[in-house]
């Protein structure tokens, strides 16, 4: 590794921290909430190591404690982290347009919403090492507070755990608030989302749709709606990919 | 489930990792079409949104302190507070209002 390499890498790490910070509370809050049903800490460690997702994970829960098909998994990660694919597809546009097929995949590993937002602000061509920086510090986060959380959760008071509940929710509201704030458009995407959700969970009826369903059908139909009424403009490529982070 | 978790971490591990995966390699140019670049603009918001409404009232151990932190996450959000300082005090402002003595469930 040459200096200049390492230098870019340190930064990545650097601007990793705070990351490494929030995965650690959402990750301990995800230990706790495997652990609770009946996943072994290194079951939950390994698959936190392997996925690095928070809402898929959190998502996944509900179906592997249901005894659901492999096959709903992979439609609800599939829709559930379909926005990964969006960053990834935003970062083919950051890189050097000659960076190498092995490289590209080793990034994409790490491609989560924090690691996108940071890694589209860098200069561009985005470095592979700045996003691997990241990687080093967010991975570890997210792994350990996992173990910690699986391991010694059970033993913190209800209150603790209940509190610690909230956490991953504070997280998406943070990530979602800056297009909200921004854009009337991901307004009304947004509450109608929330709406169709409330009407499936409680209307008579509707909610036979099966739980883990609901929000594959919600987010294609609503995004998709919203694709159709309120297109993103070509100017707003730029503002629109921070947003999404 | 004890036999077969391995298998659903491996299933999600793969899913999740083939759409992180694919369209950096795939994709050497810019995306031309609207619609489909639309779609996935808006699928992180859409899908965030639905699954904290209404689970979120549910995520706590009562409907009340659930809702005083989901606007806690809301208004510090809104003011533009990183992302861990508006998990932390969500979580802050859940645990002070559970103190409260018989909160509904």
């Amino acid at each position: 590794m040459t200096s200049k390499t390492f230098r870019i890498w340190k930064r990545g790490f650097r601007d990793g921290v705070p990351v490494l910070l929030g995965y650690f509370a959402v990750s301990f809050a995800f230990g706790i909430q495997a652990a609770g049903l009946g996943i072994t800490a290194l079951e939950a460690t390994i698959l936190s190591l392997v996925n690095l997702t928070s809402a898929g994970q959190f998502g996944a829960l509900s179906i592997i404690a249901s005894g659901g098909s492999c096959l709903t998994l992979a439609l609800q990660q599939l829709v559930i982290n379909l926005r990964y694919s969006l960053m990834s597809a935003s970062l083919s546009q950051n890189v050097n347009p000659k960076l190498s097929t092995t490289k590209r995949m080793g990034i994409a590993y790490g491609f989560t919403d924090e690691i996108f937002a940071l890694s589209s602000m860098y200069p561009k061509p985005l470095p592979p090492i700045y996003t691997v920086g990241l990687m080093s510090a967010a991975v570890p986060g997210w792994t350990f507070g996992t173990l910690l959380g699986a391991a010694l959760g059970q033993v913190l008071p209800g209150r603790v755990t209940s509190a610690l509940g909230l956490a991953i929710y504070g997280m998406f509201i943070a990530i979602i608030m800056p297009g909200i704030r921004e854009k009337r458009s991901v307004r009304f995407a947004v509450l109608a989302a929330m709406g169709a959700m409330i009407l499936l969970n409680y209307c008579p009826g509707l909610n036979l749709v099966p739980a883990n369903f609901r929000l594959i059908i919600v987010t294609v139909i609503v995004a998709f709606a919203a694709a159709v009424i309120a297109p993103v403009p070509d100017e707003d490529e730029e503002s629109g990919k921070e947003a999404a982070g | 489930m004890r036999t077969s978790i391995w298998i659903y971490i491996a299933v999600m591990a793969a899913v999740t990792y083939l759409i992180r995966m694919i369209p950096i390699t795939l994709i050497r140019g810019k995306i031309r079409n609207r619609t489909l670049r639309s779609f996935l603009y808006y699928v992180p918001y859409v899908t965030l949104g639905a699954m904290t409404v209404p689970a979120v009232f549910h995520a706590t151990n009562s409907v009340i302190s659930a809702a005083v932190g989901l606007a806690a996450a809301l208004v510090l959000a809104y003011k533009k507070v990183s992302m861990i300082l508006v998990a932390a005090f969500a979580c802050a402002a859940v645990f002070l209002v559970e103190l409260i003595p018989n909160l509904p469930v």
